[in-house]
């Protein structure tokens, strides 16, 4: 008798906890970007959207050239800042793990976080600041001889935006898996013999490979979607599909075509993610 | 592990150096905020607070800074709460296609900005919404909630998964065992969650920019700033900006580690 009475409490206290997020995110995320995919095949006449099912922004977009030139600028970019911030992370990561004292390993580990919820625009401010001609760094080379002039709105300014923003993430994910790597296989390789630089590159990273591809993957991700970083460091001279999509959201309606090139964002992102994730946990 | 002394240090120098290419740019916008000069150069030939009673004598800004103030006062406790919701879901109930859910609930903040900006003014203008403080809330509360339930669901992962069945054992309803077990041992983390939800809101520009309209938040005005031209009025904002991020966060931060340096890493 009193079992059913038992269970639909159960299920009334289940539900509570389980439908909230998901209620949330399906109505204001995973429906806005539903309504985007419907989006990329409306039209635009005189100014207004039309709803409507055509593959005219597909076809205009996918046959330009200015697209795929920031696709490979964009794609390429990321890249680069996946493997320049994994670079810089690698040491901290390796402190973090082997070096530094429990105490000190978290405090370093946080102060490697503070940054990333610290404003990213100031910061990316504050690095103009540096670059400009006649800025802080250009003044220091030109006291030792070197004339550089300014250095904003260039490749490598646009590099220091990205890894400003992803480093502390690549060094966090990084160092987990550091944290998580059992010790007693780095003693073992010691004892059969390994010198160091064979623990290193036998054991060590091999072991720490999900990490290593997951913060790759992060700094992939982070930077491949960020406006911020092509507009201020690189000055907008380099359109990523970042920027394509502010200035076409920003100047006119054309939201539509700005609708396939966020889809095609997503689909790449997801591409790559898979391909790592598979990477990072595949089994020898 | 054994390593030569000159491999710890050439790690640690490295480590090192590579916090120092974080703070550099926060530590420089506190020195320029101060400055006299119109262009930031060194040497700094003076000292002033001009900058900030210029930013803060602008009615834009303050605007602005009350904007931001009430949509994080909003989002972050609906943030704590739909997230606190999901962390909870995953430690204690079991059911198919959880772990996809979780996945699910984790995934907005690793959409690019500009493509959720895009899709929620697509979407929120359809429904009548877009251009005003809702849609702002309305958003970042989707890009908030994941880091709720990261913070919230590592300090559920530290508490014994039997001791709520225990307390039904013993008499106690489904709430009751929630509401003398679980509460007491995660309502810390449930503060640091608020804080590191109230700190994301805060710092929120880019999708904020798109759903917001003419509602412009500190971030979105820090934004517009530098859309104009070069101003040291960014600093003394940015100045501003980071002293809330940074004290939320590290309180944050405190809140949460403080249980795992007692345990072993």
């Amino acid at each position: 008798m009193q079992k059913p009475a038992l269970s639909a409490r159960r299920l009334l206290y289940s539900s509570f906890w389980v439908s909230p997020l998901p209620f949330w995110l399906t109505l204001f995320f995973l429906g806005p970007l539903l309504l985007l995919v419907w989006l990329s095949f409306w039209d635009v006449r005189n100014f207004v959207l039309q709803p409507d099912f055509q593959l005219d922004n597909w076809v205009k977009i996918l046959s330009a050239n200015y697209f795929w030139q920031a696709y490979g600028r964009t794609f390429l970019g990321a890249s680069c800042v996946a493997a320049i911030a994994s670079l810089l992370a690698l040491p901290c990561s390796l402190a973090i793990g082997f070096i530094l004292s429990t105490r000190a390993k978290l405090t370093v580990l946080g102060l490697f976080v503070v940054p990333f919820f610290t404003s990213y625009l100031v910061r990316v401010y504050s690095w103009q600041i540096y670059l400009t001609d006649n800025g802080v760094i250009s003044n220091l080379l030109a006291a030792i001889g070197l004339e550089t002039g300014s250095l904003l709105s260039s490749k490598f300014a646009m590099q220091v935006g990205y890894v400003t923003l992803t480093l502390p993430l690549v060094v966090v994910i990084q160092s987990i898996s550091m944290l998580s790597f059992d010790r007693t296989l780095i003693n073992a390789a010691y004892n059969l013999g390994c010198g160091p630089v064979r623990v290193f590159f036998s054991v060590l990273l091999p072991g720490t490979r999900a990490g290593l591809i997951l913060g790759a993957l992060f700094a992939f991700i982070f930077s491949f979607g960020d406006f911020v970083s092509p507009t201020y460091m690189g000055g907008g001279k380099f359109p990523t599909l970042a920027i394509l999509i502010t200035d076409t959201v920003k100047s006119g309606q054309q939201w539509p075509r700005a609708a396939v090139i966020a889809i095609v964002m997503i689909g790449t992102l997801l591409i790559v993610a898979l391909t790592s994730l598979k990477l990072a946990y595949r089994r020898k | 592990m054994h390593l030569s002394q000159a491999t710890r240090i050439i790690l640690m120098v490295l480590c090192a150096g590579a916090l120092a290419f974080l703070y550099a740019p926060i530590m420089t916008n506190f020195v320029f905020s101060l400055t006299a000069d119109r262009f930031p150069t060194l040497p700094i030939s003076g000292f002033s607070t001009q900058w900030y009673e210029l930013a803060f004598g602008d009615d834009l800004v303050i605007r602005a800074l009350l904007n931001t103030a009430l949509v994080a006062l909003i989002v972050a406790p609906l943030s704590t709460f739909l997230g606190f919701t999901a962390a909870y879901t995953d430690y204690r109930f079991n059911f198919v296609g959880k772990k996809l859910l979780m996945v699910f609930a984790l995934l907005p903040p690793l959409v690019p900005l500009v493509v959720s900006g895009l899709a929620m003014l697509a979407y929120l203008s359809r429904v009548g919404l877009s251009g005003n403080l809702s849609a702002i809330v309305i958003s970042q509360i989707v890009l908030a909630s994941p880091f709720a339930m990261a913070i919230i669901r590592l300090r559920l992962s530290q508490i014994d998964g039997d001791l709520e069945f225990a307390a039904q054992n013993l008499g106690a309803s489904n709430w009751r065992a929630f509401w003398e077990v679980i509460i007491p041992l995660t309502k810390t983390s449930v503060f640091a969650a608020f804080l590191l939800s109230f700190a994301v809101s805060f710092d929120e520009y880019a999708v904020t920019w798109f759903v917001g309209g003419l509602n412009e938040t500190a971030s979105v005005r820090v934004l517009s700033f530098l859309q104009s031209a070069v101003s040291p009025r960014i600093n003394a904002i940015g100045s501003f900006t980071f002293v809330v991020s940074m004290s939320l966060i590290l309180c944050a931060q405190f809140i949460t580690l403080r249980r795992f340096s007692k345990e072993k890493l």
